[in-house]
């Protein structure tokens, strides 16, 4: 027998979005109250297992009677709220966004941001050639996973992924301010010289690609990473008696990064070194003869 | 919370910074000597982590000391309250008077920002760089001082084991480069009405000794205490609210609904914060108030307490100014010994003591969320709202914000009455106003007006545009208020006047700019402000102001208006308003769009006016 925790009924709020009326429990966000009306809402640095950080400001909706427009993904459904989420001052704004966002780091690798482009119709090149990028190289001081924050567009979802959040280990936070603020370790310190505990929860979470397995991040530099050709299966991890669900992606018969569904009741797409990282054993055999 | 630190050692300097602040380590799980005991307890949970609010205190102590804070310094620290030294690292980097690199331990900062641009702080800053070499390490271009009276202004701030500082103003390019000893003037002297009759802010200002107690009591002081003593709290909230006052700060919120939602709150403790950290540019009457009248805030925020049922408050003060920080230093240590802060104030139940925070160089920090996390010893990054500070402010408590000047009004409606505050100024902006008047004036200064007013007569107080000049265009309520023109000067200086005229009182910033001065360079500065102040965390913000400044830099190089310029601004312009996070995002396009629009400082035919026309 499965034990399901039952929850106190929780009140249901009725709001209107684009004119349909829609009811949610109430402590739902706005973006909740979407997803039940099957909207498709973008989102950069949501996280399904995280606390919204509400930064990239790419799900702003008009909320009739507020001065500014609100976060989606944070903003709490209130009784008698009338939302647009496709209004020309909402397209406007995510227009803007993945303009400012394009123009200024690297989107190749951040999953559906090209199709946002094409639909905001943005256009990152308006800024001119000389718009400033941040064009950091990619730190790569250890064999398992590789920084490259020339993608990254400072959701803050890997600083909470390593902090208080999931982790606690708190081997990365936010440094300087402004547009030169960034990910980093004290003293931009390596991160063999830091906290990680290369759990690779950070990796999970992040929207860019940004952090990617060193695996990842080779294939790619020689042009042999290919989705396509992935299949993905996902197994219990069996190094110790947790029983922590891995999704394993594998090309050519090889594991070529592990991921973790975030649905599980337990783990929430969380895992340690072992898990994460401990796969090489697998595929170590000895060739066979043909 | 099991830690990795870093293991690199402070110097017997830094210890000493540091341990000045927090006493010495107790033991070597805080970084002390290891003793037998350290090997049978254990140090963390709640009571170890809930020092984080010092780090930002102990940042500076090891800064004021060294003049800079060292890998070791920080490893300390964050022993020492428990802080991960990756989280110490981002504070420490977040605030530009603080350096995680070596340098000197003499810094000059020169304010760069438009007062002083208009006043020819260019000037001062070549003969810096001439002097000293690039930027960076032992001079700084800064953003605005607070010292606009007395443009081009510039500070040094000089470390050690007694911290010191020098204030230039006006600056003299020679003299600053030099680093040569130059006298303060007293707080007074950004006065030019001190002494006058009739004041009501600044009567005190330049007539009684600001360290004097006894000198502040037998001009009025603490009669208000005494008068919200009779009232009760429910009374003082009461005549607050029945006053019509409203915040100085430049939201104009109404004070007396804050301290009510605040007060009717059902979760303890409830904090109050005074937002001492005047950034705004051209803003400088809170540095008046509490350099020349320091006891008035002390009273001000104790009957502030007393009706929102607060026993602690913060003082949150901006790290450029040292003077003030002294004064209010001694006002509250001076109170505390004489019993108006502590333990039964006045014998009334009712105890209260205040604690000071000082900035360490972030305009943001003056945001009423960002100063929380500030004082919280956290990145100074404004919180989305809701949940609004009445609710879950400091320490996640309910939390009064207000600005000095709002606050030093409290007492003159306790002494006074509602009724007869109400009577001063206009039915929709009610009692005395504190104008900053600063740019090209005769006579700049503070100066303190009943709302209504006109800006021609406060322009005229303060002696108009000097001979021969004609006045161009005057910045209301600072780098996040709109310009008007030099024939609009009939706009009546109340929030719902200058609202009907498109435009914002703001903080009371009142920036004159005759036709000498460039206005394309101007709003380049305003532009370079929003982007070296933004924190970082949302994107129209972040990177919006970097495009903003990019298209102004283009702009004024080119003189003429390329159309695409423009209308990238306000694309850019309209999403920095509609989707950051915080007022900052949201207001860094006001007053370059007022300056296209009102001003048309890149019309063709402006140019030649602008004397920029080459062609």
């Amino acid at each position: 027998m499965r034990g399901v925790p039952v929850e106190p009924p929780r009140r249901l709020v009725e709001i209107t979005v684009d004119g349909e009326t829609v009811r949610v429990p109430e402590g739902s966000t706005i973006l909740d109250a979407c997803a039940s009306l099957g909207k498709d809402i973008p989102t950069l640095c949501y996280g399904d297992t995280l606390t919204p950080k509400n930064a990239c400001r790419v799900c702003v909706v008009e909320v009739e009677g507020a001065r500014t427009l609100a976060p989606a993904c944070s903003r709490k459904a209130e009784p008698g709220m009338v939302v647009g989420t496709d209004t020309e001052r909402v397209r406007h704004s995510r227009k803007v966004v993945l303009e400012l966002l394009a123009s200024s780091v690297d989107l190749s690798t951040t999953p559906r941001a090209q199709e946002w482009i094409e639909e905001y119709g943005a256009d990152p090149d308006r800024f001119g050639p000389d718009a400033e990028r941040l064009d950091r190289p990619a730190k790569v001081d250890n064999d398992l996973y590789v920084r490259d924050y020339d993608k990254c567009i400072l959701c803050y979802k890997c600083v909470d992924a390593c902090g208080e959040q999931w982790q606690n280990t708190f081997a990365i936070a936010v440094a300087g301010r402004g547009f030169d603020a960034t990910i980093s370790t004290e003293f931009d310190a390596p991160l063999p010289d830091s906290a990680c505990v290369y759990c690779g929860n950070c990796i999970e979470v992040c929207p860019t690609g940004a952090l990617s397995f060193k695996t990842e991040y080779d294939m790619r530099q020689e042009g042999t990473w290919d989705e396509s050709r992935q299949t993905q299966v996902t197994t219990i991890c069996s190094y110790c008696g947790v029983g922590c669900n891995v999704t394993l992606h594998v090309q050519d018969n090889r594991i070529v990064k592990v991921t973790s569904p975030h649905d599980n009741p337990v783990t929430h797409g969380n895992l340690c070194i072992k898990g994460r990282f401990g796969f090489q054993h697998v595929q170590n055999l000895p060739a066979k003869e043909a | 919370m099991d830690i990795r630190f870093r293991d690199v050692e402070p110097t017997a300097e830094e210890r000493a910074a540091v341990d000045a602040i927090l006493g010495p380590a107790p033991s070597a799980w805080e970084g002390g000597e290891r003793s037998e005991r350290d090997l049978r307890v254990a140090v963390g949970g709640h009571a170890a982590r809930e020092r984080r609010h010092l780090l930002l205190p102990a940042l500076h102590a090891v800064n004021d000391r060294v003049g800079w804070i060292s890998e070791g310094a920080l490893d300390y620290i964050c022993r020492r309250l428990t802080i991960p030294p990756a989280e110490a690292y981002g504070v420490a980097t977040f605030y530009s008077l603080f350096s995680t690199k070596p340098r000197p331990q003499a810094v000059l900062h020169v304010c760069t920002d438009i007062a002083c641009q208009a006043k020819g702080a260019d000037k001062v800053r070549a003969a810096v760089e001439e002097r000293l070499g690039p930027p960076g390490l032992s001079w700084h271009p800064s953003p605005c001082l607070g010292l606009c009276e007395r443009a081009p202004a510039a500070l040094t701030l000089r470390a050690g084991e007694t911290p010191s500082y020098t204030v230039y103003g006006p600056a003299d390019p020679k003299t600053v480069a030099e680093a040569a000893e130059v006298d303060e003037p007293p707080a007074e002297k950004a006065v030019p009405q001190a002494g006058q009759d009739g004041l009501i802010l600044l009567r005190r200002v330049g007539v009684v000794d600001p360290a004097s107690l006894d000198d502040y009591r037998a001009y009025g002081g603490y009669a208000a205490l005494r008068r919200a003593f009779e009232l009760g709290p429910a009374g003082v909230i009461r005549e607050v609210l029945d006053s019509g006052l409203v915040g100085r700060g430049g939201a104009a919120f109404p004070t007396g609904r804050k301290w009510q939602a605040t007060a009717s709150q059902p979760d303890r403790p409830k904090y109050l914060v005074c937002n001492a950290d005047e950034s705004e540019p051209g803003t400088f009457k809170d540095r008046v108030l509490m350099e020349g009248d320091p006891y008035a805030l002390i009273e001000a925020m104790t009957i502030a307490g007393y009706a929102i049922g607060a026993s602690r408050g913060y003082l949150y003060i901006r790290g450029e100014y040292p003077r003030a920080l002294r004064r209010l230093e001694h006002a509250i240590a001076t109170a505390r010994a004489r019993g108006f802060l502590g333990e039964r104030i006045l014998g009334h139940d009712f105890s209260f003591d205040i604690e000071i925070r000082r900035g360490a160089g972030a305009y943001i920090c003056g945001e009423e969320t960002a100063i929380f996390n500030s004082i919280e010893g956290r990145r100074g990054e404004p919180r989305s709202k809701p949940p609004f500070p009445v609710e879950k402010g400091l320490f996640g408590k309910p939390t009064v914000v207000n600005n000095v000047e709002t606050l030093v009004n409290v007492p003159v409606i306790l002494t006074m009455g509602a009724e007869a505050y109400k009577a001063i100024g206009t039915g929709g902006s009610t009692g005395p106003k504190l104008f900053c008047v600063s740019g090209t004036v005769r006579r700049p200064g503070v100066y303190e007006l009943p709302f209504g007013a006109t800006l021609r007569e406060l322009i005229e107080l303060a002696g108009g545009v000097p001979e021969g000049r004609t006045l161009r265009a005057v910045l209301l309520g600072g780098a996040a208020g709109a310009f008007v023109r030099g024939d609009e000067l009939d706009i009546p200086l109340t929030f719902e006047g200058t609202r009907a005229a498109g435009a914002t009182l703001g903080s009371g910033v009142v920036l004159v700019l005759d036709d000498s001065v460039e206005l394309p360079g101007i709003l380049v500065r305003i532009a370079e402000f929003f982007r070296e102040e933004s924190c970082g965390q949302c994107v129209p913000c972040r990177v919006g102001t970097v495009r903003q400044h990019e298209a102004l830099n283009r702009l004024r190089a080119n003189g003429r208006s390329p159309d695409g310029d423009i209308a990238l601004l306000r694309e850019v312009g309209r999403a920095m308003r509609d989707a950051s996070i915080c007022g900052l995002g949201q207001t860094a396009w006001n007053a370059i769009e007022s300056a296209i629009d009102r001003l048309g400082v890149f019309n063709a035919t402006q140019g030649v006016a602008d004397g920029r026309e080459n062609s």
